[in-house]
């Protein structure tokens, strides 16, 4: 994998890009890709050739709402046992968050694995907090389709290419080209994506996560626009195959229903959040805790906070004012500064 | 989250197997593919969602060579 580094290549790449003589601005939506673009300095390499590299609605923590996470806390302070991945509990939501519910006798554990979560099951009821895209979905499913024993799930689970679709849609910032996430495509696919090329004749390359990677993803988009195409084309071909894992959309399909929903920094988005369907009711945490969960309503969100706009591409974390100042990792103001896979944690950890 | 890291398929059991990430061994469940010992698959929060094809790397360099030549 290292030689996927190589500087000859990547510097090659690069003055190709500069060859075509573009002015592009490019979204991809994945954390992971924009830790290879910020820790590789690709971003001003990019620059360099009149390419902007943005972070759209690409972090699974990011996206979930401030409701989404009320009802995890509500859970979890009512004596609910509740586990999730470790960058959900230090969210914050309501002027509080998973932690300090902990921290207040709450039950709240970190896993790594749904897995982790159903051996738990063992000893009692747990509730799962299920985020994450395409990629981590299928593994709930999976879960779900062993029958667990006391197992409950609160799905925050979303589909990207409605999120696409939505923030071409809205027209508000104009787009070139889109780098489509390596592991999500690894399940859904190329198909999925062919739609929006033409409805907004948008180039769209899926790409891999390293360096080299990511330059060849935009050489790939910036050579379709000079050629006039809109295409979708894979870089990652060593693991993306064209029609995705099968078993894993199966497991999907059988176990959710796309249901409309809402983003953070988004307007409710078109069947674009893996609801459980009717047959899996039994493990579906809004059901089990009704009671608890049916009357929370949406708190503010945090004053000054602008995930939103970071999360649809609108600005970069530093434009942010709180940036570095009130917010940073230890000091988290918005989800985007919490997540690992938020722009404003990577912008702080490789910059700051 | 979206993390996701290739790593060895040492022993299957079931659904589950042996993987191991250049020395480092950890359970993983192989329900989402077909995999057979040996194979080299993608694993992500303990799932494995694929498995990589003999393109590797140097393939992806290859084609890299490929396009940069005919561009
Ligand atoms: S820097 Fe902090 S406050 Fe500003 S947008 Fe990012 S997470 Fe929100």
């Amino acid at each position: 994998m290292l030689q996927l580094r190589d500087k000859k290549i990547a510097d090659e790449i690069l003055a190709r890009i500069k060859k075509l003589n573009l002015q592009l601005k490019i979204m991809h939506v994945c954390g992971t890709h924009q830790d290879t673009i910020v820790r590789y300095g690709l971003d001003s390499l990019l620059k360099n050739c009149g390419i902007e590299v943005i972070q759209g609605p690409g972090c699974p923590v990011c996206v979930t709402t401030t409701l989404e996470i009320q009802k995890a806390i509500t859970l979890a302070k009512n004596g609910v046992t509740v586990a999730t991945f470790g960058d959900m509990i230090k969210v914050p939501a309501a002027g509080t968050s998973l932690q300090k519910a902990r921290a207040e006798g709450g039950d709240v554990r970190v896993v790594y694995s749904i897995d982790d979560a159903v051996k738990m099951a063992e000893k009692g009821e747990v509730v799962f907090i299920g985020v994450g895209f395409e990629t981590t979905a299928p593994s709930t499913a999976v879960t779900l389709l062993n029958e667990p024993e006391n197992f409950y799930v609160l799905s925050c689970h979303r589909y990207i290419p409605p999120a696409l679709d939505a923030l071409l849609g809205m027209g508000e910032i104009k787009l070139d080209g889109i780098i489509c996430p390596g592991h999500v495509s690894t399940i859904i696919g190329m198909e999925p994506y062919k739609p929006l090329s033409s409805r907004y004749k948008i180039p769209q390359v899926i790409a891999g996560f390293e360096p080299l990677d990511i330059l060849m993803a935009v050489y790939m988009i910036a050579r379709q626009i000079d050629e006039g195409r809109h295409e979708v084309e894979n870089e990652y071909v060593r693991v993306v195959r064209s029609e995705g894992n099968k078993k894993a959309q199966e497991a999907l399909k059988e176990v959710f229903n796309p249901a409309d929903a809402e983003w953070r920094g988004f307007p409710v988005i078109k069947k674009s959040k893996m609801a459980l369907k009717k047959e899996f009711e039994e493990y579906d945490a809004e059901k089990r805790y009704e009671n608890l969960l049916e009357n929370i309503e949406m708190a503010e969100e945090a004053k000054g906070c602008r995930c939103g706009e970071v999360l649809r591409g609108l600005i970069y974390p530093q434009q942010c004012p709180l940036f570095g100042k009130i917010c940073n990792p230890s000091n988290p103001v918005g989800p985007c500064m919490v997540s690992i896979e938020g722009a404003c944690n990577i912008e702080y950890r490789y910059k700051e | 989250m979206c993390l996701a890291v290739p790593g060895k398929v040492i022993e299957r059991r079931g659904n589950k197997a042996i993987i191991d990430y250049g020395g480092v061994r950890r359970e993983a469940d192989i329900s989402l593919v077909d995999v057979k010992e040996g194979d080299y698959v993608i694993v992500h929060a303990g799932f494995a969602i694929q498995v990589l094809s003999k393109e590797d790397a140097e393939e992806t360099l290859k084609i890299f060579e490929e396009m940069l030549k005919n561009a």
